[in-house]
């Protein structure tokens, strides 16, 4: 909580007068009965027309200059809420953007959707009703019982015993209902939840015939949100009648009591008249109160929540100093052809907060130009190896070398640009193909950018659409089939013709042909990169110069397809459970 | 505004016929006016679903006129205690004890009505919403699928949420308010006009210019608000997409990219966002400004009527109470309006939603299909989708019982249009299915689909224990029967492990099994009723080998003497079928066995070559 208050040091200016005018606003508006009671006391008591139109012109200008302080304040608070927000959401986008795969991981990306845009509009919201109306309401409630003092002290006393009451009313049922009103939408989810399991599972449940009890089981959810609801709604309907009985009560004793005073000679029938009026004031601003702390304590749980996120760190931190670019001269014998591409050395791998390791014992070397295929069953860590190479997580133990250097000692953006990754989920982004395809690499000319799409096999696709690379697409791809995202996402990662590709089972939503097409294009056209394809499908890896295959974690395999074939179990297992035996040996 | 769009073309389309309706009613909509004619129309169907609570309702508005009159009553009653309060030595003590007497009856009567009223008001509008969102989720049980697979689920669940709540919000205000605040402005008036004409005419005049202030402000602001909401949308797809696919940003180094996209974006937020704020803020003091005006010239044209002995100085504060209170219910009013606007348009939402046309009922002669032997026949079977684009054309297909059919093409080549013919989730456009010789549009689809266990590989969990799951095709299982079941399906021995065995309860879809345990829950769920038909779908990756080969082991089991159809993938199930249907861009283009098919040298042949083979 405590880092986002930094936010109003720019605003302090701002921050400050804001409710200072508010102050004086309210102030003036504190004048007004008084000034009412002067007329009824002076000006018609002694039926003077002048000192009454006089006192007419105060009332006026009281308005006024209450009308500019009001103004003033409101634009004030505008500007320091709408700064405060701005500023605030643009240091979360960019703290966002440094963390890692971990931290991502853990928040969930919706989460981080939702403490970007409507978070941050609540702090802003709350924010500029904080400095609007906090020291508003209050000062108007106190303001009115100092008034009253000043009248008369036996009378305002009446004030200082109906505030507490009225705050208790006000406050107690807030406080009540408040959590009752969150059961309420805990049910309504509940509702919610089963509107879309039966909507998602319209098959089954009609499969299985189960309509009627499903209506039946939705009808009783319904009934217990709507008891709720109703039961909520009574409580909170006291809030009004109990305030009324109160105000008024305490306007009957003040009359009473007014009566006395004004038989004594000590108060004026104005005065009395000015009182009531007091009171009157005084609930309508409790009420504004009451609302404005519930507007304010969201924003304050939305604060906490961004808040939150302002403390998550990356775990991926760059080294120091000396971090190394990736292209100039290494300490270690770089570019000597010995020296393998890619290299683990007994790594050991765990996500965060995982008891057992994704990975475990991982070494292997690939050397420059050759194919590396990937198998095992899914959860068996084949994305969690090839996410290690540009160092999107830490390995826990070992290292991971690239040109014979730890990705530790990278720049992590001079490492990244030696690698051009194709994700298991093809995501483009709303904008024309070439800015697509420019993501790879930012002046690519549009020459390089065919070369690409011909061994993605995706010429055709930019080809059906006429537009060529102007061709838009829409958000998450959208007007584009599975199949063609997929292949207009490897050729994204080759226009940087990265040193290593990394292709996540990337041709899945591609037919075999098309599949076979592309392998034999990435072979033939990009002889000296280092290529790790990740495949669920035997046939993908076959012929890789050397296959991993994993299971639960585990490098139970290493070598090409026939000698795998004799001597791992696991890789037999797959093949066969995919392909008859004549082709497995073939 | 996007929320019309979606719905103008049902909406239209009724508003049409309602228009028409009403006019050949008694209500007489001009047919000129369609929207408002449309309006009319869902407004009548509200009061229809209202209609029940008509007691109700006459009470909330007796009450509502109660609160009313003594809500107005009081600062009369406080004026006339003033008026007994005149100077040193001139208090009328006892008339003054009568008044405030009364006044405490009138405050308890206001109190009490109140209460009641907004209680009765809570009552019928949750209620009614109720009903109206029963009656949505029974309508959806009963929607043809054509309409659940075409229509985003997200749509139809905030149809079902959150387009109700807004109704019940607007329904609620709308209630409570409109009609006290129409009431009370009446009042006020006459009251008003029975105390004093002139000081009456002078609130009169003034206090409207509080409400072009308002809307006058309003409208200004409303395209400053328009910018900004559009800004809003425009940098929340820019986070979206980012944030969305950070791993891809990162990937690719675009973070400075995106982070100059944002803050360019972010920029102009912030000039749209400070206009829109500080303009709309102006309402409030604005208003308040004129109301000080009112005030005041209640005040002096009162004091003028009070020197002239037309007033007493009571009457006077019972005006400047009034004064002070007589923009109020206008300004509710608005926003009532407003309300009440947001309220019919996700009410014509909902009601888009439960006028859509329900399945066709069942023939009245429709026969309970029992225990079908397996014969399954397609003859000339016609259906698409899209009347446009033809997709099943002339198909036939004989299935003896017993059989193994397996369906194969690739990823999206509508393999499941033969699921939906099968099951009646869909009906056929012309020809017919057969079960056991029988059109299956001559069933009850009850006893049609009672006959087939189908799993498929989008599974469906209900959140619920795992017990249930199992049982949801027969709720009335023994406990021997579900774990005889689940070790079949080779379920249990995961199930046990789990942390409190069959009980474990599944959140929802499943979050918290793998794919594979999932799978193999589906298949128990089908394995505790075993019906003679079967369709299963066999999963094309993201399962180990090892839950594999216990799924492939546990349809295998399943298959024995059964009519199966299998969406198949792997090579031994497509071998061992005893018809293969191929399947490519919706059309079933090859059948016959594997040795035929192959022989053919057509698509199958292709397929079965670039996939199975090798290069």
């Amino acid at each position: 909580m405590r880092n986002l208050l930094k936010y109003f040091k720019d605003y302090k200016l701002e921050s400050i007068l804001g409710p200072l005018f508010k102050l004086l606003e309210a102030s003036f508006e504190l004048f007004v009965p008084l000034v009412m009671a002067q007329i009824i006391d002076t000006g018609i008591k002694s039926r003077d027309m002048g000192y009454i139109l006089g006192r007419g012109g105060i009332l006026v200008l009281l308005g006024i200059v209450g009308l500019a302080c009001s103004l003033t304040a409101q634009y004030f608070s505008a500007k320091a809420a709408v700064g405060i927000g701005t500023r605030l959401r643009g240091d979360l986008f960019r703290h966002i953007n440094t963390l890692s795969y971990n931290e991502i991981d853990t928040a969930g990306t919706s989460t981080l959707v939702t403490r970007m845009t409507s978070d941050v509009n609540q702090v802003q919201a709350g924010i500029n009703l904080t400095l609007r109306l906090f020291l508003r309401s209050p000062f108007i409630v106190f303001g009115a019982m100092i008034m009253a003092f000043t009248i008369n002290v036996k009378a305002a006393l009446i004030f200082a015993v109906a505030i507490p009451l009225l705050s208790i009313v006000v406050f107690g049922v807030m406080l009540i209902t408040m959590p009752l009103y969150r059961k309420v939408q805990k049910q309504l989810d509940q509702v919610l939840l089963i509107t879309r399991e039966n909507l998602l599972g319209a098959r089954v449940v009609r499969a299985f015939n189960r309509q009627e009890d499903e209506t039946a089981k939705f009808g009783q959810e319904n009934d217990t949100l709507v008891r709720l609801q109703v039961f909520v709604g009574k409580i909170s309907a006291l809030m009004n009648p109990v305030t009324y009985v109160l105000i008024n009560g305490a306007i009957i004793v003040l009359i009473w009591t007014g009566a006395w005073q004004v038989e004594e000679g000590v108060i004026t029938q104005g005065e009395v008249v000015a009182l009531v009026n007091y009171m009157s004031q005084i609930l309508v601003e409790l009420v504004k109160l009451a609302n404005l702390i519930i507007s304010i304590s969201k924003a304050l749980a939305c604060a906490n929540r961004i808040s939150g996120i302002f403390a998550l760190k990356s775990t991926i931190v760059e080294k120091s100093g000396d971090a190394y670019n990736g292209s100039g001269p290494m300490p270690s014998a770089t570019g000597s052809e010995a020296v393998p591409k890619v290299e683990f050395r007994n790594l050991d791998f765990y996500y965060a907060g995982a008891k057992e390791p994704s990975l475990s014992r991982i070494s292997f070397s690939a050397m420059k130009g050759q194919t590396i295929g990937i198998i095992g069953g899914t959860g068996s860590g084949k994305t969690s190896l090839v996410n290690l190479i540009p160092r999107f997580y830490d390995a826990a133990k070992g290292a991971v070398l690239v040109d014979g250097v730890d990705v530790r000692d990278y720049s992590l953006s001079g490492l990244r640009s030696k690698i051009g990754i194709v994700p298991q989920k093809a995501v483009l982004f709303k904008g024309s193909l070439r800015d697509n395809m420019k993501w790879g690499k930012k002046d690519a000319t549009d020459q390089e950018i065919h070369r690409a799409l011909d061994t993605a096999q995706a010429a055709e696709v930019v080809m059906s659409k006429e537009q060529g690379l102007d061709l838009m697409i829409e958000q998450g791809g959208k007007n584009l089939s599975g199949g063609q995202k997929q292949r207009l996402t490897i050729a994204r990662a080759l226009v940087r013709q990265p040193e290593i590709l990394i292709l996540d089972d990337s041709a899945s939503a591609l037919d075999f042909a098309t599949d076979a097409a592309l392998r034999k294009a990435i072979r033939e056209d990009t002889k000296d990169m280092t290529v790790f394809m990740v495949s669920q499908r035997a046939t993908t890896i076959k012929n890789a110069d050397q296959i991993l295959v994993l299971d639960d974690g585990k490098l139970v395999g290493l070598g090409k397809h026939q000698e795998l074939l004799e001597n791992c179990q696991v890789y037999r297992e797959i093949c066969l459970s995919q392909l008859s035996k004549e082709e497995v040996a073939q | 505004m996007k929320n019309k769009s979606t719905i103008n073309p049902h909406a239209s389309g009724r508003g049409g016929t309602a228009a028409h309706e009403s006019q050949a009613g008694t209500l007489g909509i001009p047919e000129c006016m369609p929207p408002n004619g449309r309006q009319t129309f869902i407004v009548k169907r509200i009061l229809d679903y209202i209609g029940h609570y008509k007691w109700g309702v006459l009470l909330s508005l007796c009450l509502a006129a109660v609160t009313v009159v003594t809500t107005l009553y009081a600062p009369i009653l406080i004026g006339d205690g003033v008026d007994l309060i005149i100077e040193a030595g001139n208090v009328d003590f006892e008339r003054l004890k009568a008044v405030l007497w009364k006044m405490a009856a009138v405050i308890s009567i206001t109190a009490v009505s109140q209460w009641l009223m907004n209680h009765i008001n809570n009552k019928i509008t949750y209620h009614v919403v109720e009903d109206i969102r029963t009656k949505a989720f029974g309508h959806l049980e009963n929607l043809p699928l054509k309409y659940i697979d075409s229509h985003p689920s997200g749509d139809i669940i905030s149809r079902i949420i959150a387009d109700i709540d807004q109704f019940s919000d607007g329904l609620l205000m709308g209630f409570t308010q409109l009609f006290t605040g129409v009431l009370t402005i009446l009042g006020t008036l006459g009251f008003m006009f029975y105390v004093n004409a002139w000081i009456a005419l002078v609130v009169v005049c003034v206090t409207p210019v509080s409400l072009l202030v308002a809307s006058y402000i309003a409208r200004k602001t409303y395209a400053m608000f328009k910018r900004q909401s559009e800004t809003r949308g425009e940098l929340t797809g820019l986070i979206d997409e980012m944030l969305g696919s950070q791993k891809v940003v990162q990937a690719f180094g675009y973070e400075e990219d995106a982070g100059r996209r944002f803050e360019e974006i972010n920029e102009r937020l912030r000039g749209y966002s400070l206009q829109a704020t500080f303009f709309s803020s102006i309402t409030n003091p604005a208003t308040r400004f004129v109301n000080g005006l009112v005030y005041a010239s209640v005040g002096v044209t009162g004091a003028y009527a009070a020197v002239n002995g037309l007033l007493s100085v009571g009457k006077l504060s019972s005006f400047l109470s009034y004064a002070n209170q007589y923009t109020k219910p206008f300004n509710e009013i608005s926003g009532v309006v407003t309300e009440l606007q947001n309220a019919l348009a996700s009410a014509a939402r909902v009601f888009a939603l439960i006028d859509q046309e329900p399945l066709k009922p069942e023939d009245g002669d429709a026969v309970e299909l029992e225990d079908a032997r397996g014969n399954v026949g397609l003859e000339h079977v016609y259906f698409s989708y899209n009347p446009q684009v033809p997709l099943i054309e002339d198909f036939n297909l004989q299935v003896k019982p017993g059989q193994r059919i397996a369906i194969v093409g690739p990823t999206g080549c509508g393999k499941s249009t033969v699921i939906n013919l099968l099951m009646r989730f869909y009906d056929v456009d012309s020809g017919c299915v057969k079960v056991d010789g029988v059109d299956i549009r001559h069933m009850t689809r009850k006893s049609l689909r009672a006959n087939y266990g189908m799993v498929l590989q989008e599974t469906w969990l209900k959140s619920g224990t795992i017990r249930d799951n199992i049982a949801y095709g027969k709720q009335d299982a023994s406990e021997e029967e579900i774990i005889q079941a689940a070790k079949e399906a080779h379920a249990h021995s995961f199930i046990k492990r789990m942390p409190k065995g069959y009980d474990t309860v599944i959140s929802e879809d499943g979050g918290n099994l793998s794919q594979g345990q999932k799978q193999l829950l589906c298949i128990a769920r089908v394995m505790l009723c075993l019906p003679p038909m079967l369709i299963l779908d066999e999963a094309t990756s993201s399962i180990d080998t090892r839950t594999e080969i216990r799924i492939q082991k546990a349809f295998a089991k399943m298959m024995e003497g059964r009519t199966s159809f299998i969406v198949a993938h792997r090579l031994s199930t497509i071998k061992e079928a005893d018809m293969i249907l191929v399947m490519r861009d919706g059309h079933i283009v090859e059948q016959g066995n594997h040795e035929a098919l192959l022989q053919k040298g057509g698509f199958y042949a292709r397929l079965y070559n670039s996939q199975f083979a090798g290069t």
